[in-house]
């Protein structure tokens, strides 16, 4: 074989080798999933944003500026709740500590203590399951909930919470359930050590 | 700061998926087009075949994905098949160095293992469906594994090669159970640590600032300790003793997250380590060639760890080019100095690229822990990527004069079916798992409140030894005390 050929190989390996490299982190850029925390006016212009073009999937739009570690990282810092004159372009009134988002109806569930804490749980039509099994959808890893713990669903369009019969009870609001309540944005929930809120 | 909380759904990507893998394999076919260029002055005669045969068995483990995990990782596939294809490489281009050809080379028996690696891959993808159900069998993996990592000490199936005792014979074929007793093993501690990381990180006292755990707490940890003396002292394996007690020790954190279980563990390994060097020969033996592999004495003893480095050296930057250089003087070039052969005839470029890779399927087994929404599927994820990263570390370390080299096997590249499996078999475990944590959160659609309701008799009748309802609607208090 000519010498020729034999450079153009070796240094090509090398080339390739590297261009698999590039490629998978391209792709693993570009596959964000999990979580991501911004903060509240930066996610409303990136809504707008968002909305005009539409953009690709997965990843966001282009946010003004960046949030500090954002992409993918559960368990970052759990929301605090006053702070309203940090935001002054924010139009909407706000009722007290608690933010009503849109338009006030349950859309997300947030764990903001526990072990769990960061993940977050968009609410299907048809609910979600809390408890310690693993068939549940927020599968809870936490020695003071039951297997089936509680469950939220939705009844005539309006989102209620109901503990299943617990052994440590289901607190909304530090309140104890007996009964299913309907939910509002802002509550929270406590199932043993997780403080789950509920988002608009 | 008022902050929010967005999901971020997965794509299957199953499509990049396999235009990676078809990369991949073009990356391989090229590097044995070379080598055979260099070696012969033709292209390989088997090329359509056995490079036809890989481009089936990937894209059929693809296929698989498709159907059976579709939010699966897509990244795990073509980088493992990469690593694979370069160790057959390699292995096929020292074959024909020695001599060997065709038939009964070594690189046709590690092309079988990997056809073999490939479909068990499939079949743990095809029969669990649920990483879950493994945890039903936490006390049934710890037996396999310790009878698998103990087997090789029995008499007759027992096999002594080069001084470690860690093979057994299957008939015409060896075999080194440790491989799969070190999946077995992941799993038992996985399931072991959910259910007592509880106690192991709320009991304790405090000394100097480190959360002490009780005595009887440090059972596990000792049984772990013990059980890996005795690899290291019977079976004279240090990699794979050094492999099972850091990999508990890892697990062990970040399941309690103290501090203190690295602590104990590393002053354990350090007290044990000593000790062996103290009684044993071989372990000063090891020692020494690491601290001087150049002196005359070292080199009368063993001149492996010199010709690698030598090997390595000769390659420079971007190496001799496939075929090109000399890596067969060095002693097993093909299976523990697999990574200086390839770092002769790549150069240094070239093996930054393949630790990138080994980095790169750390990460996403880091990644789909992070990401799955159970403890079980956490620690399992976790420890799997942890055995990978740590293996990596061990033997390339080793090879490298970083630590004393211990001769355990460079994942996917090295010479060696029961690994290989093993490898391939981890990779389907971090598929299954990564399924889990990347499908969408399912709807409770099956759970209609009929079901819920049907449920709950069972539900308050687990609750009657509890106080009376109006006591509980009183009391806020749960029984087992909130902190």
């Amino acid at each position: 074989m000519s010498e020729l050929t034999l450079t153009v190989f070796r240094l090509g390996m090398v080339i390739l080798l590297w261009f698999f490299v590039f490629s998978v982190v391209g792709v693993l850029r570009s596959d964000l999933y999990g979580t991501r925390i911004s903060r509240r006016g930066q996610r409303r212009a990136a809504r707008a944003a968002s909305n005009r073009p539409k953009a690709p999937a997965g990843i966001a739009a282009p946010l003004p500026t960046g949030a500090p570690g954002a992409p993918g990282t559960p368990g970052a810092p759990a929301p605090a709740s006053q702070q309203q004159s940090a935001n002054p372009a924010a139009p909407q009134g706000r009722t007290g500590a608690a933010y009503r988002g849109g338009n006030g109806i349950p859309s997300l569930l947030v764990v903001t203590e526990g072990r769990l804490a960061g993940t977050s749980l968009p609410l299907p039509a048809a609910g979600v399951l809390i408890g310690r099994n693993p068939e549940c959808a927020l599968v809870l890893d936490d020695d003071f909930a039951s297997g089936r713990h509680a469950r939220v669903f939705n009844r005539a369009g309006v989102w209620h919470a109901e503990d299943l019969g617990s052994t440590n009870g289901t607190f909304l609001d530090g309140a104890r359930l007996t009964t299913a309540q309907p939910l509002r944005v802002g509550a929270t929930m406590r199932i043993g050590r997780t403080v789950i809120e509920v988002r608009g | 700061m008022t902050t929010t909380v967005e999901t971020i759904q997965a794509r299957p990507r199953r499509g990049i998926e396999l235009a990676l893998t078809v990369l991949a394999l073009a990356i391989v076919i090229g590097a044995w087009v070379n080598v055979d260029l260099a070696l012969r002055g033709d292209a390989p005669a088997e090329l359509a075949t056995v490079g036809g045969g890989l481009l089936a068995l990937v894209t059929g483990l693809h296929l698989l994905l498709r159907w059976r995990a579709p939010y699966a990782d897509p990244l795990l596939l073509p980088i493992s098949t990469l690593l694979n294809g370069l160790g057959l490489v390699m292995i096929h281009r020292l074959d024909i160095a020695s001599g060997q050809q065709g038939l009964d080379g070594d690189a046709f028996r590690q092309l079988q293992w990997t056809t073999i690696s490939i479909v068990v891959a499939g079949a743990v993808l095809w029969f669990l469906r649920d990483h879950r159900l493994l945890q039903r069998y936490t006390y049934t993996a710890m037996a396999a594994g310790l009878v698998l990592l103990l087997l090789p000490l029995f008499p007759v199936i027992g096999r002594e090669v080069y001084g470690s005792r860690i093979w057994i014979n299957l008939g015409p074929m060896s075999f080194q159970p440790g491989e799969i007793a070190k999946i077995a093993l992941t799993i038992f501690f996985a399931a072991y640590l959910v259910q007592t990381r509880d106690v192991l990180s709320l009991a304790g006292r405090r000394i100097l600032g480190l959360t002490l755990p009780r005595g009887r707490d440090l059972g596990p940890l000792i049984v772990a300790w013990l059980v890996s003396l005795a690899v290291l002292v019977f079976e004279r394996d240090l990699g794979s003793s050094l492999l099972f007690f850091g990999l508990f020790v890892a697990m062990l954190y970040v399941a309690t997250e103290r501090v203190s279980w690295i602590a104990i563990g590393l002053s354990l390994f350090a007290a044990g380590t000593y000790v062996a060097y103290l009684l044993f020969p071989h372990v000063q033996r090891r020692v020494q060639l690491w601290l001087d592999p150049f002196s005359a004495e070292s080199i009368k003893q063993s001149d492996q760890l010199a010709k690698g480095i030598m090997g390595m050296a000769s390659g420079g930057l971007f190496g001799t080019g496939l075929g090109q250089g000399r890596p067969w003087m060095t002693s097993f070039a093909n299976s523990d100095f697999i990574l200086p052969s390839l770092g002769e005839e790549l150069g240094l470029f070239g093996v930054f690229a393949i630790l990138v890779l080994y980095a790169l399927i750390v990460e996403r087994g880091l990644r789909t822990a992070l990401g799955v929404r159970d403890g079980f599927g956490k620690l399992l994820a976790l420890g799997l990527a942890f055995s990978i990263a740590l293996q990596v570390f061990v033997v390339i370390g080793g090879v490298t004069r970083v630590i004393p080299l211990t001769g355990l096997t460079t994942p996917f590249l090295s010479l060696g079916g029961s690994a290989l499996v093993a490898n391939w078999s981890i990779v389907a475990l971090l598929l299954r798992i990564s399924d889990q944590a990347r499908r969408p959160v399912p709807d409770s659609d099956g759970l209609p409140s009929a079901r819920v309701r049907a449920a709950r008799p069972g539900a308050s009748a687990a609750s009657l030894s509890a106080p009376a309802p109006q006591a509980r609607a009183q009391a806020p208090a749960p029984q087992a005390g909130m902190p």
